[in-house]
């Protein structure tokens, strides 16, 4: 779906925990996620701490989003 | 059992009439075999002394091609002619328009009139892409300079598929893996396996892996967006939210369709109102707080911030879970015409 979005001309960040499939599958702007069941969560945390982690990784998601890239590129959350 | 009688396709160049400037030669039928048809024949031979090549095809490749309704009748009718127990095209190596004819003509005759076909040419020959899931295609070299290799793999084929014996998997009787599934019990384990070509990889050598990723292709990025205070963002996911209830009963796996849903009236997703209808991975801290897959709280806040313009109306979601590449790579192209639509700057995807 990645690509397809992207072939449409709109710029697209993919949020997944398994960068490497990411890379594979052929994403542009990736972004490492926490865990497969809750990519942008984590339920041992409260509900406020959660809620600063998944700030953290939109921004950084938004971030990858105003990045000019000529490749593929993992954009790491900084925690 | 008599005489298995074999009906060959080649092109202008293989009957030695002449090369491009030939290539719109008409199609004729001539009995017997030309060259490398008797190659193939003798190959057959050796296997089944009762092979005979009882006719050739002939046909020039911008021909075919060109007057494609009226060489497939006119071909359909001369091979009907002979009465074969096996069609044979090419081999084609990659020569593009001769593959493709292969793969037409061989489809078209195993479908009307029911003999089994077989034909053979190099893997990235356009024709290979087009028929192997539809008629056994043998992988050969990329040009003729590899008749003798390809010959090895297309006699005991052709044998087989003329006496109606089972054709076991593609890395036993030599074609293109075509999708079909055939299980077979292999000598060694697993274990075994795996070290020897452990061995193989740390010594440089060239192994076969037993699971090939399938081959992807590339969409170069997109430019930035410019100014991410006006932009209209729009969520995608396969991570499978969908309503409370899963209103269009997505499938938790192989899905068939992708939701549409508003978020316009959501700040926050909560247990009451969304879930996942993923399968194959635990969904209770989906089902607690769709939020952890589809980020709508963070983005809705954003939004108010001023950090984003707009978080768009609708969300687009669907399963990950063992959906076909088509099927996703089809949604993905429906709804992102309705994200262009829509004037969407950037789609931020998430995947569990």
């Amino acid at each position: 779906m990645v690509k397809e979005i992207e072939r449409a001309g709109i710029p697209v960040v993919h949020i997944c925990t398994v960068t490497p499939i990411s890379m594979t599958v052929g994403a542009n702007r990736i972004v490492p996620a926490i865990a497969i069941p809750h990519p942008l969560g984590n339920p041992a945390l409260s509900m406020e701490e959660e809620k600063v982690i998944r700030r953290k990784i939109v921004e950084t998601s938004l971030q990858a989003l105003e990045t000019e890239v000529d490749k593929q590129t993992i954009f790491e959350v900084k925690y | 059992m008599g005489k298995i009688k074999v009906v060959h396709y080649v092109n202008q160049f293989f009957a030695g009439i002449g090369g491009e400037e030939k290539a719109d030669q008409v199609a004729f039928k001539q009995d017997g075999t030309m060259p490398i048809g008797a190659q193939l024949e003798k190959g057959m031979q050796a296997i089944n002394p009762d092979v005979e090549f009882v006719g050739t095809i002939v046909c020039g490749d911008s021909y075919f091609n060109e007057n494609l309704e009226k060489a497939k009748a006119d071909i359909l009718e001369m091979v009907k002619s002979y009465e074969p127990d096996l069609f044979i095209a090419g081999p084609a190596f990659n020569a593009g328009r001769y593959g493709v004819a292969c793969g037409t003509i061989t489809t078209e005759v195993q479908e009307q009139l029911g003999i089994p076909v077989l034909t053979g040419m190099y893997k990235e020959n356009p024709g290979a892409d087009m028929y192997k899931t539809k008629v056994y295609i043998v992988p050969t070299k990329d040009s003729a300079a590899g008749a003798r290799d390809a010959i090895k793999k297309m006699a005991p084929l052709g044998v087989k598929l003329a006496t109606g014996q089972e054709i076991l998997a593609s890395c036993i009787d030599n074609y293109m893996p075509n999708g079909i599934r055939k299980n077979f019990f292999e000598t060694k384990r697993g274990s075994e396996r795996a070290v020897e070509m452990m061995i193989k990889k740390l010594a440089g050598k060239e192994f076969v892996t037993e699971f090939p990723m399938p081959d992807f292709d590339r969409v170069d990025p997109n430019p930035a967006v410019k100014d991410m205070s006006k932009a209209r963002i729009a969520l995608v996911t396969s991570g499978g939210v969908v309503p409370k209830g899963n209103p269009d009963r997505i499938e938790s796996s192989s899905a068939s369709k992708y939701g549409e849903y508003s978020i316009a009236e959501f700040d926050d997703l909560t247990e009451a109102t969304h879930e996942t209808a993923h399968g194959g991975y635990d969904p209770v801290y989906c089902n607690q707080d769709s939020d952890r897959v589809l980020p709508v709280d963070v983005l809705r806040e954003m939004e108010k911030a001023g950090r984003i313009g707009k978080l768009h109306e609708y969300f687009y979601t669907t399963t990950g879970n063992g959906t076909a590449v088509l099927n996703s790579v089809a949604f993905a192209k429906e709804f992102s015409q309705k994200l262009v639509a829509a004037g969407v700057d950037a789609v931020v995807l998430t995947s569990t």
